[in-house]
């Protein structure tokens, strides 16, 4: 693999809306010479956007895209030197596998034997030789994207970009094609943009992952880094399995959590800080005996997954955690559980509180999310004063219907936290309200918010 | 039993209360008689006549014929390239603007084609555009490029979106793109859109009527009007009538094999 220091595209705080809704936000990276970059997130977050923002198709609200240093935010899509592979193949199916991979090298009106020359070298790398007479839609899915690859590649751009290129294949012929790209990847030398919504595929193929969710950049690293030490809680939860847990900080090299004390390798963090713990599945030591183990668990559930067996246990403090293991063990056995410290991932909390921009109202009314709730008397701000509303997670009310709440939403995001559920609320107005509940919801339930006139605290705003 | 019978009954006696005034006029085209509905006997006088010219006013109708066929062919050639640049027009909108293009876009087609006629014939004369040739075409293209949009803003919708980024993602400019690209995806359409302006053109009276002044301009079916107000038909229209059959006749058995081959390549692979 030929990665080398030089940066061939970067993108600077790149902004894109649509209809007023930011579906980019404030976006920057950048991508080296020969290196295999892969956006990776749910669907929705923008990644497909950012690809097409590269290709052309789409040009930034706000910000710049530099291809060698020079910007070609101007530059139409005919004119920049990348090629795409769509995530539907996009063949044209009224030319032949022939005409198909040779369209771009006939626009530049190269002389027919050069055509024919890189048509058939290219056809032989993507293996479909013999194929090039054949009407594109009597292939397969597998074909038509090695066709789609191989039209890309014959016109040797500077950076391939592929849009969720095996989202349409079948298992056995993605894993196949995953090796495939990999090994034309390293043979070719070219930069490769990769979107996709598959954690495992981004992690299989990339030199760097760009992790993305909602419009913004969450991570960027290479895929050991991702894993091992997720930057927040969305990318811990994105990418593999993972138990995600409050804990606090005690002081550096020590961390609380599941009402027990570990030693751990973060620091810097300060004492007594609030944070959120990560640990992977196949990071937690199970074994039979109570001695040398760090705390005891039943063991509630044990279903064999191929190669590992997975198990839920609740801890003796009452948390729930998801543990692999090569061994089985009977639910209902007492078990003793060991994390070693370098297997705890320690991350700052993004958030401690819900936090309103709001208006009072008068002395026993506030409004913030565009709705008017009841407060306890105050009379520090006067009517008209705009305050910091400020309503801890678990204080938040959730219904089944949405015309019993105060404000009407729907379940966006839903993270497990050994003991409770942290919820992402999205309100119709767009804003976020994030809710700690022992209740069960779904992804895409429509609820009903409600917040109690005592969990409502005023402070000043602060500029 | 009874049922088998009386269901086949039903679609014979449809298609021949359907089928009997033109097959009525084909077979009195094999008599001289001036009269329809009077057999004097078997004779090809008529076609004779019409083609030698030998009857009174052949040629202001071989000119009428003329006209129709002209008119409806300028007026589908171009509403065919208005109407295919419109569909792509309207398939790239988003939402209500969408809509309500595509509404504004049905209206003339069930518009009554006497209001049509009417308000053009209106307007012609609020802009002090003289009549005759000119607006014939021009009304004829205002009525016939909605079903043109109608035919091929199907075509579009099955498209791959990603095709025509496609081409310019291998180096097609927007105009190589739609030549290269677009049209060949959209031929099929823009050819049944194309046709249905051509026949729409063909047989139209109301707008034709009211937009082609007093210049003496005649297609084919306001001829026949006058022609038939004058003190009943001019026998040689029946042969006539009965070759315009024929031909329509033989141009949909082309499209039906066409489309039945299309098929059966289709189904093979």
């Amino acid at each position: 693999m030929s990665v080398t220091s030089e940066n061939i595209i970067s993108l600077n705080h790149v902004s894109k809306s649509y209809s007023g809704k930011k579906v980019l936000d404030d976006i920057s990276f950048y991508v080296r010479k020969g290196e295999f970059v892969t956006l990776l997130g749910p669907s929705g977050c923008g990644k497909t956007t950012t690809l097409r923002l590269i290709a052309g198709f789409l040009s930034p609200d706000e910000g710049d895209i530099l291809l060698d240093g020079k910007d070609i935010s101007e530059i139409p899509p005919y004119r920049r030197p990348f090629n795409t592979v769509f995530q539907r193949y996009a063949l044209f199916p009224h030319l032949d596998v022939y005409d198909n991979i040779a369209f771009g090298l006939k626009l530049q009106k190269l002389p027919s034997e050069e055509i024919d020359k890189r048509v058939r070298k290219v056809l032989k790398m993507v293996s479909m030789t013999d194929y090039e007479d054949r009407d594109v839609e009597s292939l397969s899915g597998g074909q038509q994207q090695r066709v789609a690859i191989a039209r890309a590649l014959v016109n040797q751009p500077k950076i391939l970009l592929l849009d969720e290129p095996l989202a349409a294949l079948d298992l056995k012929m993605r894993k196949d094609m995953q090796i495939e790209l990999k090994e034309m990847h390293r043979e070719l030398g070219i930069t490769f943009i990769y979107v996709t919504h598959d954690q495992e595929e981004a992690l299989t193929l990339s030199d760097t992952i760009i992790v993305m969710n909602e419009g913004k950049i969450q991570q960027i690293g290479t895929p050991t880094d991702i894993y091992n030490e997720p930057k927040n809680s969305f990318v811990a939860d994105f990418i593999g399995e993972s138990n995600i847990l409050n804990g606090k900080m005690i002081e550096d090299r020590k961390v609380e959590f599941v009402g027990h004390c570990f030693d751990c390798v973060d620091e810097g963090f300060g004492q007594n800080v609030d944070v959120d713990v990560v640990i992977r599945p196949e990071d937690i030591y199970i074994m039979n005996k109570l001695e040398g183990a760090q705390f005891s668990a039943t063991v509630k559930s044990c279903t064999f997954k191929g190669v590992h067996y997975e198990m839920f246990v609740d801890t003796d403090k009452g948390y729930e955690l998801m543990i692999q293991d090569y061994n089985a063990f009977e639910p209902g056995s007492t078990v003793g559980l060991l994390i070693r410290p370098s297997d705890i991932q320690v991350m700052k909390k993004e958030r401690s509180c819900n936090s309103f921009e709001a208006t009072v109202v008068d002395s026993t009314h506030v409004s913030f999310l565009s709705e008017t709730f009841e407060t306890e008397e105050q009379t520090r701000f006067p009517a008209g004063t705009k305050v910091l509303a400020r309503v801890a997670f678990d204080k938040v009310d959730l219904t089944d219907h949405q015309e019993d709440g105060t404000i009407d939403g729907e379940v966006h995001f839903l993270l497990y936290k050994g003991d409770h559920y942290h919820l992402t609320v999205l309100t119709s107005e767009g804003e976020h309200i994030w809710v700690d509940t022992n209740d069960i919801w779904d992804k895409g339930d429509l609820v009903g918010v409600n917040i109690a006139k005592e969990d409502i605290h005023l402070c000043e705003l602060q500029q | 039993m009874m049922k088998k019978i009386l269901a086949k009954c039903y679609i014979w006696i449809l298609l021949i209360l359907l089928y009997a005034p033109i097959l009525f006029i084909a077979v009195f085209s094999f008599t001289e008689s001036k009269v329809l509905g009077n057999w004097t006997g078997f004779s090809t006088q008529l076609y004779q006549n019409l083609f030698t010219g030998s009857m009174q006013g052949t040629g202001s109708l071989m000119r009428a014929v003329e006209n129709t066929l002209l008119i409806a062919l300028i007026a589908a050639g171009i509403s065919t390239l208005l109407g295919t640049v419109a569909a792509i027009g309207i398939h790239n909108m988003r939402g209500r603007k969408r809509q309500v293009i595509s509404f504004l876009n049905n209206i003339p087609m069930i518009n009554p084609d006497i209001i049509t006629g009417v308000s053009l014939f209106l307007l012609f004369v609020f802009l002090h555009i003289s009549q005759g040739y000119v607006t014939v075409v021009l009304a004829h293209i205002s009525f016939c490029t909605p079903y043109v949009v109608l035919s091929v803003l199907p075509k579009l919708t099955q498209m791959n979106p990603n095709i025509y980024e496609a081409a310019l993602d291998l180096g097609a400019t927007p105009g190589q793109a739609l030549r290269k690209v677009l049209i060949p995806q959209l031929r099929p359409g823009m050819i049944s859109g194309f046709v249905l302006a051509f026949t729409m053109s063909l047989d139209d009276f109301a707008v034709t009527f009211f937009t082609r002044g007093t210049v003496g301009l005649d297609t084919l079916s306001t001829y026949i009007y006058t022609d038939a107000r004058k003190g009943g038909l001019t026998p040689e229209f029946r042969p006539l009538i009965t070759i315009m059959f024929l031909c329509v006749l033989l141009l949909l058995l082309f499209i039906n094999i066409r489309q039945f081959r299309a098929e059966k390549k289709q189904n093979l692979k």
